[in-house]
């Protein structure tokens, strides 16, 4: 075992290796390890942020539902009040009709009922003449009768 | 193979396919061990540098094939593999070094990928690719690179180069003459404390180089000693052997990253 020119040989291939790993091998690997270190670190911050938005949007959404069922509530109960007055309108008005209704019936009555005892009035004139012209047996004046007439007409 | 004798089994598997300056001035292939020896210093070892160069090769095209295609998004399964890989990496050159540099990561995940690649060719049977060889005419070949003194030896003295340089660029070369000199003992110590700063600077490249060839040159020569006995038995050792050699494989990998980066942070601070 001796040395020779294999060192000298070996040392200077040693050397082309070592400038060719640092120029074509080293910094392309390197520079993706890098990047991809990058890379998932930024992934991680973007599943974490992922993570609180969906959290405030859960939480938005929570609050937007108990809003919306206050407000229906709030509805149901006015449409309920509006519909109790309006109830409570149409009985007083139905009672006002009702009663206007009456009072024109019962002016009606009234009216008719004087009518008929207008006629019953003329009628029992006429009987009453006809009675007295027959008790009297005799002609009247006319005007004279008429007169009388009228009279006990006003009376009856 | 099985009519050599063991010593010759074992010395033709740790016998390096050699290229060099006969000592009468040609240059070709050694045939024996002792033409390789006669070599010296102008040699060089055409199998280790092949599968080193090939191996780092491989390392850099499967790598450079996931930096071509990197998604950010869901990755393949090539690129989770290479992944898994930078990312290993940068996370020990993060926990050692507190400087900025643009070279020490690559250069780490350079250092481990391929020294790894290469330990685990200590994995495949000690005899398959040899024999291929043989049989393709080529009489000695040796698959694991880390086994050569000299490919360790190589990309220490790199990093050694390197502490040096970062050393001497982070300091100033006073400062770094100053750190090897007026330590421990103050300056009426110079040559005292020279000498033990220097032995400990030297024997960073030294302990790395050879801790990285010792381990792998000790298993691939207890799968050698395994691969001697009956071909029906050899499996009750080797496969223990080689489970425990994964770890081996592994390890020796992540230490030679680990002290690099160790040593080339230690150049980068500047309180001593």
């Amino acid at each position: 075992m001796n040395l020779n020119l294999t060192l000298i040989g070996q040392a200077i291939s040693f050397a082309i290796f070592v400038w060719f790993c640092m120029r074509f091998v080293w910094p392309p690997i390197h520079e993706a390890l890098a990047e991809r270190q990058k890379k998932i670190a930024e992934g991680l911050d973007a599943a974490a942020r992922a993570e609180r938005d969906l959290d405030l949007a859960q939480d938005a959404a929570q609050q937007r539902l108990r809003e919306a069922k206050e407000q229906a509530a709030g509805i149901l109960e006015q449409a309920n009040r509006r519909g109790d007055r309006i109830v409570s309108e149409a009985r007083d008005q139905a009672r006002e009709e009702g009663e206007r209704l009456k009072e024109a019936a019962l002016a009606e009555i009234e009216q008719e009922k004087m009518r008929a005892k207008e006629e019953l009035r003329a009628q029992v004139a006429a009987l009453a003449i006809a009675g007295a012209e027959k008790i009297l047996q005799r002609a009247v004046n006319d005007e004279v009768d008429q007169a009388l007439l009228d009279r006990l007409a006003d009376e009856l | 193979m099985a009519a050599e004798s063991s010593t010759g089994y074992i010395q033709h598997h740790l016998q390096n396919l050699s290229f060099g300056r006969f000592p009468d001035g040609h240059w070709g292939f050694a045939h024996t061990s002792e033409e390789a020896a006669s070599f010296g210093f102008w040699a060089i070892h055409v199998d280790s540098m092949l599968w080193s160069v090939g191996l780092g090769a491989l390392f850099l095209w499967g790598f450079r094939r996931a930096a071509v295609k990197v998604t950010t998004g869901v990755p393949g399964m090539w690129q989770n593999i290479v992944e898994m890989a930078v990312e290993f990496v940068d996370n020990s050159v993060k926990e050692s070094f507190h400087g900025q540099s643009k070279l020490i990561a690559p250069l780490s995940l350079t250092i481990f990928t391929w020294i790894l690649l290469m330990n685990v060719m200590d994995l495949v049977p000690v005899d398959f690719i040899p024999v291929l060889a043989h049989a393709a005419g080529i009489e000695y070949f040796k698959v694991v690179p880390t086994t050569d003194l000299n490919v360790t030896l190589g990309m220490s003295i790199s990093v050694f180069l390197l502490i040096v340089f970062y050393s001497i660029k982070i300091k100033g070369f006073g400062g770094f003459v100053g750190e090897l000199t007026l330590h421990p003992f103050g300056k009426w110590m110079i040559p005292f404390n020279l000498l033990l700063e220097g032995v400990s600077l030297l024997a960073k490249p030294v302990s790395l180089g050879l801790r990285l060839f010792g381990n792998l040159y000790a298993g691939e020569l207890i799968f050698i000693l395994i691969a001697l006995l009956p071909f029906y038995a050899q499996w009750a050792l080797s496969v223990p052997w080689a489970i425990f050699h994964i770890l081996i494989v592994v390890l020796q990998a992540f230490i030679f990253m680990m002290l690099t980066i160790v040593y080339l942070s230690m150049a980068h601070e500047d309180n001593h």
